[in-house]
């Protein structure tokens, strides 16, 4: 119980920053994909950034998680396809509905209810990705 | 504490981003929400007709308690902490959402021309949110991850799938909106 509390504090951060930064508007999303404000560049771009820093930081520094083994982020398996068509599957629902996989769930929060169509359909496109995953190239 | 209400800074927002995955990782977990979509799927038993849900969804439960957190982090945000929370868009952005047919953009978080429940109801509206949902869904498995997993964590640690997955992100993002939106909603 104790431990499951210290996720359901970072989850209520992440919340709050992510509806402070605009980052769950529709329309943030969409004035980033027409080039018109930096707002999203700078959010993704010092996020980033930092989080180069931290990382670089905490492997000179030899930091140990509290499972005391050292820091570690899980590596991505080497590709092109899936990357590059996955991606552009995802960008397309991003950009048609303004919402990416946290926003969906922070979105339902703020009241906007009908978010929930967003994410049984996300539910159903990850159900035929696993059906499908056989046959697709990756 | 007015500078709290008012929308906050990126340069304040993305560092605090980056915070969160470098505390999950600290955690031992990682920062992806996307995942959780696979766990909603295992948990909805799918395991049993489709073997990339059968695993031991229960050891993802943290990364649910997040998606707990982060629905009263939105109701926190949204309900106590914003006046006003009109978003401050580009002026030349609401003039061609206006042309497009979205009326007081800004003036919310959605446009209601998409979100709201008259919108749900009409077959046009409810595709929308039907199709823009399933390619999240599916894109983001096929992707192994999404802004949360690729854009952030992916990129943080200088990992070349992640960049070739957001690169595809963007790729998908201005082919919507530059090419599919005039035919959408022209």
């Amino acid at each position: 119980m104790i431990k499951s509390l210290k996720f359901l504090f970072v989850g209520i951060i992440f919340g709050i920053v992510l509806v402070k930064s605009e980052a769950v508007s529709w329309y943030r999303i969409y004035e980033m994909f027409k080039f018109e404000s930096f707002h999203m560049y700078g959010i993704i771009g010092s996020a980033v950034t930092t989080g180069v820093l931290l990382l670089l930081l905490s492997k000179q520094l030899k930091l140990k998680n509290i499972e005391d083994s050292l820091m570690r982020v899980p590596k991505k398996d080497n590709g092109l396809i899936r990357y590059i068509i996955g991606g552009t599957i995802f960008g397309l629902g991003w950009a048609l509905s303004g919402a990416c996989p946290g926003p969906m769930y922070i979105l339902i929060g703020t009241g906007a209810f009908s978010v929930i169509i967003v994410i049984l359909a996300a539910l159903l496109g990850t159900f035929v990705y696993g059906i499908l995953k056989n046959k697709l190239p990756h | 504490m007015q500078s709290i209400l008012e929308p906050w800074p990126w340069y304040i927002c993305g560092p605090l981003i980056a915070i969160i995955m470098f505390v999950l990782i600290y955690f031992g977990k990682t920062f992806g929400m996307s995942s959780n979509l696979r766990t909603l799927c295992a948990i909805g038993g799918a395991g049993k007709k489709v073997k990339f849900f059968d695993f031991d969804w229960k050891a993802q439960r943290w990364n649910l308690t997040i998606v707990l957190g982060a629905i009263i982090g939105g109701y926190i945000a949204h309900f106590y902490l914003s006046t006003p929370t009109n978003i401050n868009l580009n002026p030349e952005t609401v003039k061609t959402l206006s042309s497009l047919g979205f009326e007081n953009a800004g003036q919310s978080l959605l446009p209601t021309e998409l979100y709201s429940w008259d919108a749900m109801l009409s077959i046009k509206g409810l595709a929308i949110l039907i199709i823009g949902g399933f390619l999240v869904g599916f894109g983001t498995r096929y992707a192994g991850g999404c802004t949360s997993g690729h854009a952030i964590t992916g990129l943080s640690s200088l990992q070349l799938p992640s960049l070739i997955a957001v690169i595809g992100f963007f790729l998908g993002g201005l082919i919507m909106i530059h090419l599919l939106f005039p035919l959408i909603f022209g």
